[in-house]
Parts: structure tokens; C-alpha cells; sequence
């Protein structure tokens, strides 16, 4: 990659996920090719919230490229707690380490971050803002089964807050791909992801319901609308229940769709999915150790894509 | 120019005069440049002046005041046909027309209120300015029609 960071989305350019992409093929058919490639370099995971899972995948990327990891333990008893900004943090844990994995709930985090240390950030989640590495296994799930180009996706589920939507979204304008969101009026996606949606002349539409989109869709990925974005709990429940899919609703669907998920999800993707052809879920989740291993060994190596 | 405006634009001794402010926005102005009326200089307001070029316009005239560079910038996003008159000696001795930066930095505060620019870090706001509004260099959000509202200085 060109890039020193991954902040955004925005920031990827098709040969730079092409590039990404590509070396996580290699490294999924190779995988004792890159054992000890990084085996002395040092990777800081920064969670200021909790994301066990995302920790864990690049954790384990990490380890198998044989690099070591630290983290911050505890939120509760660390210096956050006692006020030290996030520019004082990471300038120390710059000190320590030879790139940063940052998840933050401040939008903007990782980008101000990046502007205070040398070493290569990550990020890995900013409020409500982006998750360009979730993102760079969402592509890669889907350019194993169907490729990136002449795609049809539908993006269902909270678009608002979903800082997963808003990369995947942004990514896909680099190919030829129509995107399909749908959500109840009030999680649509932000007038700052829509903007640039529309100034990268990506094909997008907007639907409150999934029916009458489902049947082109080759792609359905699914995102989990939370209980605390509606201060009411009986509108949550009415309005969550029209977002969640089940094996019955997919029989409307292409026999060769695909169901991806973030995860974790709780019931927007009901258990008999799993059973079905459709759900690529944790296939989905499992890529997320390749593929970080790729972003790692670009970012560390300084490779030029 | 008629002998009528000449009067108006003339009237301070050295200072600055700011002309061509989109009307009713010359109380903004005032917030950008930090004055609030308890300074010891003259200070005075023309408020919905008739004018050619804009219709109404507010006029600022402050008496030994400089402006800044990004206080201008920040001038040129709610004021765009502005112009600026340094006046010494009751001359005006330079006029300058506003020019739309490309970024603005530390004037305004950014509407997100879950942006990291918001919270208590070491850093300056950064806004880039588009076509019909200015960006969050941090959080991506956009700002439009309300811009003046963030002012922070
Ligand atoms: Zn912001």
C-alpha cells in the first residue's frame, strides 16, 4: 500500500485492496511461508472499548506472522482512567511498539492518533465512524464467491451508527457494484457517507424494506440494529423484528446468495440460516486472520503495492 | 465610487473596515474577531445597508484592529463577498476582496459531538472547505447552512 496508516476506507484505492487481497490468497494457501517473517516486531492493540473479538483476530494475525503483542489490560485500571488524553497514550505506547491497532469510541480517533506517532496506525474502529480492516475481509469473503465486480449487494441493518457499512460501502465504489441499503428511516446512512457515495458516482439505492430488493441481491449483508439507539423499547423491538431474516425469508432469494455478518449477532440472523448454503458468516469471521496478517506484513514491511 | 459611501468607508482614523458583509452577518463577524463592544475602541455597525451588488449588506468599521489570516478564512465562509479596507490616516490604503481557503483551522468547532476534536486533546479543529460547505478533517462530518453557529474563538 501507499499509505503508512489505515484510517478510512475512503483512503483505498482498487490496487491497494486488489494488493491486500491478493497477498491474503497467498498467505491463505502459504500459511508457513510467513511464520517468522515478523518474529521480533511488537504490535500494540489499543482497545478502549471492549471488541474481544477483533482483538482476538489480529492478535492471532499477529502471532502467526511471529510477532509479539501487547495490550492496555484493563480499561479501569489503566492511565485513561486517570484522564491522560489519547495523544499522550499513544505517544508513549509509540515508544513500545513497531504499529499501533487502535478501537477508540471517538470519531476522528484514529486519524488524530495517526498525526502523533511514526509507527503505522490501525484502525480498528472509531465510534460511529470506520473499520477499514473488517472491511478488507468483507471483500475479501465476497471476491472468493462471487467476485467484486458486476455485484449486487444489499447493506441491512442499522446504516447510521454501522461504522462497518460506512467502510464497506466507501470500498466498494472502487468497483462495479450496485449497493442496495435498507433500514427504517431513521438508521439510513449519514449525509457524509451519502456525499461521498454520490460524488464517486457509486450506483446506490435506499429502500426501507428487503423484499422487493431481495431476489437480485448476490450479496445480503446484515447488520445488527442496537437496543440503545431507540429510547423506546417497544419501538425497538417493532422495528428490529422487520430487519431480521430467516431461512423461510431467504427462500425468496438466488440460490447462490450470500449472508455475511460482522458478527457478533444476537437474533437479526435467525439459527436455521446457519444450516443453509447462504450463511458465509464465520467463513467470513475466519478470514479476518489472513487478511490482517496481509495488512500487517504490508504496513510493517513497507511494502509498496 | 458616490460621496455618500466614500464618507462611510472613511470615517475611522486606522483601522478596518469591512465591507460587503452578507447582511445580518456582521454579529458573527464581530464573534470571529473576538469584540464584544467592552474594548476601548470606537467600533461601529451599519446593519441591512441597501446595496447594489448584494441587496443588504452590513458594514463593520473597528478602529485599530488588525484581522488575522484565519480570521479572515473563517470572514470568507460566512461573508463571502467581503471586502477588506485597511484605513490609515482616514486613507484607505489596501482593499482585498475575501478568498475562500482550502482549510480552516482552530475557528470552528466541529457539530459531531462524539468527534475526537471535541474531546480534551492537544489538537486544533481542521474543517476543508467544498463548494457549499466545509468538512471534518477528523470525523468526515459536514457542515452547511450553520456555520456561523460554530464559531469557536
Ligand atoms: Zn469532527
Amino acid at each position: 500500500m501507499r499509505q503508512d496508516h489505515l484510517i478510512t476506507a475512503t483512503q483505498l484505492s482498487r490496487p491497494d485492496i486488489e494488493a491486500v487481497l491478493d497477498r491474503a490468497r497467498e498467505i491463505d494457501g502459504s500459511r508457513e511461508a510467513f511464520e517468522q517473517r515478523y518474529s521480533g516486531s511488537v504490535l500494540a492493540l489499543c482497545f478502549f472499548e471492549p471488541s474481544t473479538r477483533t482483538k482476538m483476530s489480529f492478535e492471532t494475525a499477529a502471532k502467526r506472522l511471529g510477532a509479539e503483542t501487547i495490550d492496555m489490560g484493563s480499561i479501569e485500571s489503566s492511565s485513561v482512567k486517570k484522564g491522560e488524553s489519547l495523544a499522550d497514550t499513544v505517544r508513549v505506547i509509540e515508544g513500545y511498539a513497531d504499529a499501533l491497532v487502535l478501537r477508540h469510541p471517538s470519531e476522528g480517533s484514529a486519524k488524530m492518533a495517526s498525526e502523533f506517532v511514526d509507527v503505522p496506525v490501525i484502525n480498528a474502529g472509531d465510534g460511529a465512524g470506520q473499520h477499514p480492516s473488517q472491511t478488507l475481509l468483507d471483500l475479501h469473503t465476497i471476491r472468493e464467491r462471487h467476485g467484486l465486480d458486476d455485484l449486487t449487494i444489499g447493506i441491512m441493518g442499522d446504516l447510521k451508527y454501522g461504522r462497518t457499512v460506512h467502510s464497506l460501502a466507501s470500498a466498494l465504489t472502487n468497483f462495479d457494484a450496485t449497493q442496495h441499503f435498507i433500514s427504517p428511516e431513521s438508521l439510513r446512512l449519514p449525509r457524509s457517507v451519502r456525499f461521498d457515495l454520490h460524488e464517486s458516482g457509486a450506483q446506490v439505492r435506499e429502500h426501507t424494506e428487503l423484499d422487493a430488493v431481495l431476489p437480485e441481491l448476490d450479496v445480503l449483508y446484515v447488520t445488527r440494529i442496537q437496543r440503545e439507539r431507540f429510547p423506546d423499547e417497544n419501538e425497538y423491538h417493532q422495528i428490529a423484528g422487520e430487519y431480521r431474516i430467516d431461512a423461510d425469508t431467504l427462500s425468496a432469494a438466488d440460490p447462490d446468495l450470500t449472508v455475511m455478518h460482522p458478527l457478533p449477532r444476537v437474533d437479526e440472523i435467525a439459527a436455521d440460516v446457519d444450516e443453509t448454503s447462504h450463511a458465509r458468516y464465520f467463513e467470513q469471521a475466519h478470514n479476518g486472520v489472513p487478511v490482517r496478517m496481509a495488512l500487517l506484513d504490508m504496513l510493517l514491511g513497507g511494502d509498496a503495492a | 465610487m458616490s460621496p455618500d459611501r466614500e464618507l462611510r468607508v472613511s470615517k475611522i482614523r486606522n483601522g478596518t473596515v469591512i465591507d460587503h458583509i452578507t447582511g445580518g452577518q456582521s454579529l458573527n463577524v464581530l464573534a470571529i474577531l473576538g469584540i464584544d463592544g467592552s474594548e476601548e475602541f470606537s467600533l461601529s455597525i451599519g446593519m441591512n445597508v441597501p446595496s447594489d451588488r448584494l441587496g443588504r449588506k452590513d458594514i463593520l468599521k473597528v478602529e485599530g484592529r488588525e484581522l488575522s489570516q484565519s480570521e479572515v478564512d473563517v470572514l470568507s465562509l460566512i461573508a463571502p463577498e467581503a471586502t477588506i479596507n485597511i484605513v490609515r490616516d482616514y486613507e484607505v490604503v489596501e482593499k482585498n476582496r475575501v478568498e475562500r481557503p482550502t482549510e480552516v483551522v482552530g475557528v470552528l468547532s466541529c457539530p459531531n459531538r462524539n468527534c475526537i476534536s471535541n474531546d480534551d486533546e492537544p489538537v486544533e479543529t481542521r474543517f476543508a472547505v467544498m463548494d457549499d460547505g466545509v468538512r471534518c478533517d477528523y470525523c468526515s462530518e459536514i457542515l452547511r447552512d450553520r456555520i456561523a453557529e460554530h464559531i469557536d474563538v
